[in-house]
């Protein structure tokens, strides 16, 4: 069975999360072309890599950002978003 | 009957060659290279020969023919799609499959079956009915039946589902639905290819795409450099590595989608049987096997492993439809990359890159495509243009906000 590192539950099985893809900074929609908001909107990064990704924890309701090479399925760390990864 | 089997049969000496020929080495300029081996890519270089005269092409594959999705899918055929771009699409596909055993002379062993997609609710049977309509506009067969009519078609299928899960309602009837020995679509496609002229590499990896001034000029592989102008990409689940190449952005995310298999049995499952509640479609093939799939894995990811959870959350489902399977064991199960588009259509055409030309966003329901796109895609190489029946998919509708909404149709993975 998958194990999913959750910064506050600690490793859970994955049936108990939400995958949110990856964590993406949002463009101010009012100051970019229509063409950057689209690019924003659907274009993502698909290649593989360690990526910071939204990850949802659903029994104790806990959002957070996972490490994790989409290639190997390792996850590297986990931390909440106030954490930003350096605590 | 294909004319090559009566002849084969009725000669003495077994006069059986080989399906393509090995070529010693790769060249040093073709006219078109074709990334990837499986079916879209030697399709498109079987029309590119057959109907373009365009025959100095190479087909590169880092593994074998049919190594990628080609060789994993659970192989169903339909065209009960929900838009009029998509169904005008997989309706061409679907009659060009009904004929291309003969066209292509190799049994395919293509199967007309009757697709069932079950109601576990009325409200889905609603949402049904609406897409008969639409499929019905737009001149496919397909049509909502009544529950004692899947129980005619399908004895084994407990409607009450148990009680463990949502009784059936109805289903959505789809008559063409087939499935088709899919290994052998590639071998076919690649010997057609192969007797006009066409060159098959297999073990030549792609490590790179030469583009100057936004034209390309090349390509490098793990084997040497080759000089050319024209490069299809036909790598469906491999696609992101190909577009990072060329600095391409597009939508595409992969996530693994797994099968499995049960041991042959003899012939009683006549129809394809699918519950998207369920996450569940089932088939019985031409060897007898049970060949059943769920809906993707829950998160991304380039690798296809194959996971226990998928195995028995599965068969659970399974039984919940046919407990008279218990006894009936699993003798294998994989999984396969998908490259998921957010509409569910596929990404095909030319591209700002000057002869860089994509045939992508295939995700769960690209097999039963291969032919058209094959077709439409030397089409598209040969002459520059966007063929017609694609111009809907092409990767310009995500900066424009065109998009060809088809998760309703495509959503269970087939
Ligand atoms: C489990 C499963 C079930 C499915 N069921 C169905 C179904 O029932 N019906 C349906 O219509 N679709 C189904 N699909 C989807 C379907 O299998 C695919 O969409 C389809 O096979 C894609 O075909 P293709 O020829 O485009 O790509 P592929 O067959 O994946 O071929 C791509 C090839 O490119 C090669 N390649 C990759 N990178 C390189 C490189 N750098 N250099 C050289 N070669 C490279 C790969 O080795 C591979 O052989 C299913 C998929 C899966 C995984």
């Amino acid at each position: 069975m998958k194990l999913v590192p959750c910064p506050v539950n600690g490793l859970r099985p994955l049936q108990e999360f939400h995958f949110g893809g990856e964590v993406r900074d949002m463009p101010d929609g009012e100051a970019v072309s229509d063409a950057e908001w689209a690019d924003y909107v659907f274009h993502r990064r698909g290649e593989g890599a360690v990526k910071r990704e939204w990850w949802y924890h659903v029994p104790s309701g806990v959002w957070f950002i996972a490490e994790r090479d989409n290639r190997t399925d390792e996850f590297v760390r986990s931390y909440l978003y106030e954490e930003n990864g350096d605590g | 009957m294909p004319h090559r089997l009566l002849k084969f049969a009725l000669s003495p000496d077994y006069p059986e060659s080989r399906m393509f020929r090995a070529p010693p080495r790769l060249g040093d300029r073709y006219d078109v290279v074709i990334i990837g081996g499986g079916g879209h890519g030697l399709a498109a270089a079987y029309y590119l020969a057959r109907d373009y005269g365009i025959t100095n092409v190479a087909v590169l594959e880092k593994d074998y023919i049919g190594a990628g999705g080609t060789g994993r899918n659970t192989a169903i055929v339909r065209s009960n799609y929900l838009t009029p771009e998509g169904a005008a699409f997989y309706q061409t596909s679907l009659e060009l499959f009904q004929d291309l055993s003969r066209d292509l002379d190799y049994n395919l062993f293509y199967s007309e079956r009757g697709h069932f997609t079950l109601a576990h609710s009325p409200a889905s049977l609603r949402t049904q009915r609406w897409r008969a309509e639409v499929n019905k506009h737009l001149g496919i067969d397909s049509r909502v039946v009544t529950p004692d009519f899947i129980k005619e078609c399908v004895p084994e299928l407990d409607l009450s589902c148990g009680g463990h899960q949502a009784p059936i309602y109805g289903a959505l009837y789809h008559p063409p639905g087939a499935i088709a020995r899919h290994d052998a679509v590639a071998w076919a496609y690649a010997r057609g290819a192969d007797e006009r002229g066409v060159e098959i590499h297999q073990n030549v990896s792609v490590t790179d795409i030469d583009v100057r001034d936004g034209q390309v000029v090349g390509v490098q592989t793990d084997q040497g450099y080759i000089a050319t102008n024209k490069v299809l990409s036909a790598v469906a689940g491999w696609t992101t590595s190909i577009t990072e190449m060329v600095d391409l952005r597009t939508p595409l995310v992969i996530y693994p989608l797994q099968a499995l298999v049960s041991e042959p049995l003899k012939p009683f499952l006549n129809h394809i049987v699918v519950s998207a509640s369920l996450h569940l479609y089932v088939s019985q093939s031409t060897r007898g096997e049970l060949v059943g799939g769920a809906s993707l894995d829950p998160y991304e990811l380039i690798s296809m492993r194959s996971t226990l959870d998928f195995a028995e959350g599965l068969a659970g489902h399974m039984l919940d439809l046919f407990p008279c399977w218990s006894q009936v064991n699993v003798v294998r199960q994989w999984g396969g990359l998908c490259d998921m588009t957010p509409d569910f259509s596929p990404i095909m055409g030319t591209t700002p890159i000057e002869g860089f030309y994509i045939d992508a966003g295939w995700g769960t329901w690209g097999f039963k495509a291969t032919p058209v796109s094959g077709l439409t895609m030397a089409h598209t190489v040969a002459t520059d243009a966007d063929h017609p029946l694609i111009r809907p998919f092409h990767l310009q509708r995500f900066s424009n906000f065109q998009l060809v909404g088809e998760k309703g149709a495509a959503s269970v993975g087939h």
